[in-house]
């Protein structure tokens, strides 16, 4: 049973007040200012008056900013499908791999999640890009087919252009992709590996095929974990800064790259702090979404 | 004789295995479209990252075709004082947000673990809150903090000039060991702490002699947690670094808009090794104390 706190008075204060101290000094406050600057206005090269104006919060949803939100969203959404697919296949294998197996695929999946962001994207970068690996393995498969047509009394299929893979949206999918996969398999994976197993089999001997006993049994035994995946890659691709800073062009901006621009370039605070607050009720949403979804599954089930 | 007749025997409860010829209905990772999707995720994941690290041996100034061994490229790294600074601080950083970060997450822990208190649910919600809000906003906050509410005094010796730094990572990084040490919390018999107290045993006493030895998995893993999320972290230290107190991930970036030479992919295969090295001597730590709990 838990203790109430008046019966250790003293243990309980040694023990509450330094990380509630910390949360609130160094967490609530900061957050509460920049919910303060929300509602205030410059007034001078630095001042900025508290005015309780919602002018910062109109002007966040003009077309122009909507528009970036619009986009993020689609961006993280098409991020989380794309890691979904993925994921999937590969948390299903890794849940059913013999236990040696088993412990080395979550190693492999672990090690990247554990290695800097930045080093990350950088890397890809050099695979994307018009000398990288990837135009060079479709030059190669160009000039065979090429080479091929010719060798069959075809025209040759001319000049290899190598894809422009970097700097626009389809750079900042993949490298959101590359980063958040592995927050994807591995809730996937314990979700999995929890479910009963019998149910399967008893799906397979009664005859129903691979895909329709993964899609009609195991499905909906491991919602909790797809909903909890889906989550925790939607909400840091949601406000990913990094990927579309160094892989996205002009156009691939997302919000959190508008938000740094506001505090560090056009210094205007209290659009940004408007503009970061939006973004936190997103996530919030999000997050209650997922609470929601995952009680009314529950109380089906 | 009799020792390898134990030895050939099929062993009980896993008779699926011994059967190599044919998959099982449920060997998913016998199967080959499931083999293909691993390896094609394995070579996505990983191409990337060896990549980087084979051209940090390149002799060539640009990244695109191998012409030769050097190891010039890490002599020329560990040369550059900005660079070495920067990788000193980004440690320095990691070290103290740990310390804080596992003392904090414990207390955190033990106090949500063991406590019925007014208010308790507001707590509870606004400990997740750091874990959860997007970290640009976590990091503009701090930026905005330490300019108007708080500045960190400016010309202070170094590793004090790290204090904004470390102070904006501990307030991330807590939380998530304050999750890991609860989670650890959740198997501990309260029984054993009303023992220590009822055979005598001071509150503090209890607490170190009790429960901390219950808790030790938790405390590596969460330190550890701690330990990579500083070192990991670019968004909130670069909303939070001033012009003397640029860490390791500030600085490659600031490189990767000047210009890209092997040298930043020598100084991030340094980083690379330190991460694997970290996370060998994590699990085998844990690998180690749970072989322990079984003997």
């Amino acid at each position: 049973m838990e203790q109430t706190w008046k019966q250790a008075k003293a243990a309980f204060a040694a023990i509450a007040v330094p990380p509630i101290a910390w949360l609130v000094l160094f967490f609530l406050v900061p957050m509460g200012v920049i919910w303060a600057y929300s509602f205030g206005e410059n007034t001078g090269p630095i001042t900025i008056d508290f005015t309780g104006t919602f002018a910062n919060y109109a002007r966040a949803v003009e077309p122009l900013y909507l528009q970036i939100f619009l986009k993020s969203l689609i961006v993280a959404g098409i991020t989380t499908v794309l890691c979904l697919i993925i994921g999937f296949p590969v948390a299903l294998a890794i849940a059913f791999a013999s236990p040696r197996a088993k412990a080395w695929l979550l190693l492999l999946i672990m090690l990247p999640f554990w290695t800097n962001l930045l080093i990350r994207t950088f890397a890809l970068i050099a695979v994307l890009r018009e000398q990288g690996y990837v135009n060079f393995a479709l030059e190669w498969l160009w000039n065979n087919a090429s080479g091929f047509m010719t060798l069959i009394g075809l025209q040759p299929l001319g000049e290899y252009e190598p894809l422009t893979l970097l700097y626009n949206n389809t750079a900042v999918i993949i490298g959101l992709v590359y980063v958040h996969l592995p927050f994807m398999v591995l809730p996937l994976y314990s979700a999995l590996d929890r479910m009963d197993r019998s149910l399967m089999e008893a799906s397979l001997d009664l005859g129903a095929g691979h895909l329709r006993t993964i899609l009609l049994v195991v499905v909906p035994l491991a919602a909790p974990g797809i909903a909890s995946g889906i989550l925790i890659t939607f909400i840091p691709a949601l406000g990913a800064y990094l990927t579309p800073d160094l892989l996205g062009g002009t156009d691939s901006q997302m919000i959190a790259n508008v938000i740094e621009r506001q505090f560090k370039r056009a210094n205007d605070w209290p659009f940004g702090a408007a503009l970061s607050f939006l973004l936190m009720y997103l996530t919030f949403i999000a997050i209650a979404a997922q609470a929601f979804i995952q009680r009314k599954s529950e109380r089906r089930g | 004789m009799a020792d390898e007749a134990l030895t050939s025997m099929p062993k009980v409860g896993r008779p699926r295995r011994e059967k190599r010829d044919k998959p099982g209905p449920l060997d998913y990772m016998r199967r080959w479209p499931l083999q293909l999707m691993v390896g094609a995720t394995l070579v996505f994941l990983y191409l990337p990252l060896i990549t980087l690290m084979v051209f940090s041996f390149n002799t060539s100034r640009r990244n695109v075709v191998w012409q030769g061994f050097t190891t010039d490229w890490y002599v020329k790294a560990f040369n550059n004082d900005s660079l070495l600074q920067a990788f000193l601080n980004s440690l320095t950083i990691a070290f103290f947000c740990t310390i804080f970060s596992v003392i904090l997450g414990v207390l955190a822990a033990v106090m949500l673990w063991r406590f019925r208190f007014p208010g308790k649910t507001a707590v509870e919600g606004s400990m997740a809150l750091p874990i959860v809000v997007p970290e640009i906003c976590l990091g503009v906050a701090m930026l905005v903090f330490f300019a108007r509410v708080m500045p960190w005094p400016m010309g202070m010796p170094w590793p004090l000039n790290l204090g904004a730094i470390i102070i904006a990572h501990i307030s991330f990084a807590f939380p998530f060991v304050a999750t890991v040490v609860r989670a650890r919390l959740s198997s501990f018999n309260r029984e054993l702490e009303e023992a220590a107290k009822d055979l005598g045993a001071s509150e503090w006493r209890t607490f170190w002699d009790v429960l901390v030895p219950h808790m030790q998995p938790g405390l590596i893993a969460g330190a550890l947690l701690a330990f990579t999320l500083s070192l990991d972290d670019f968004v909130i230290t670069f909303f939070t670094a001033g012009p003397d107190t640029i860490t390791f991930p500030v600085k490659v970036y600031s490189m990767l808009r000047f210009s890209v030479t092997p040298e930043v992919n020598a100084a991030s295969t340094v980083l690379i090794v330190v991460t694997v090295i970290l996370t060998a001597i994590g699990l085998q730590v844990q690998n180690n104390l749970s072989k322990e709990k079984k003997a």
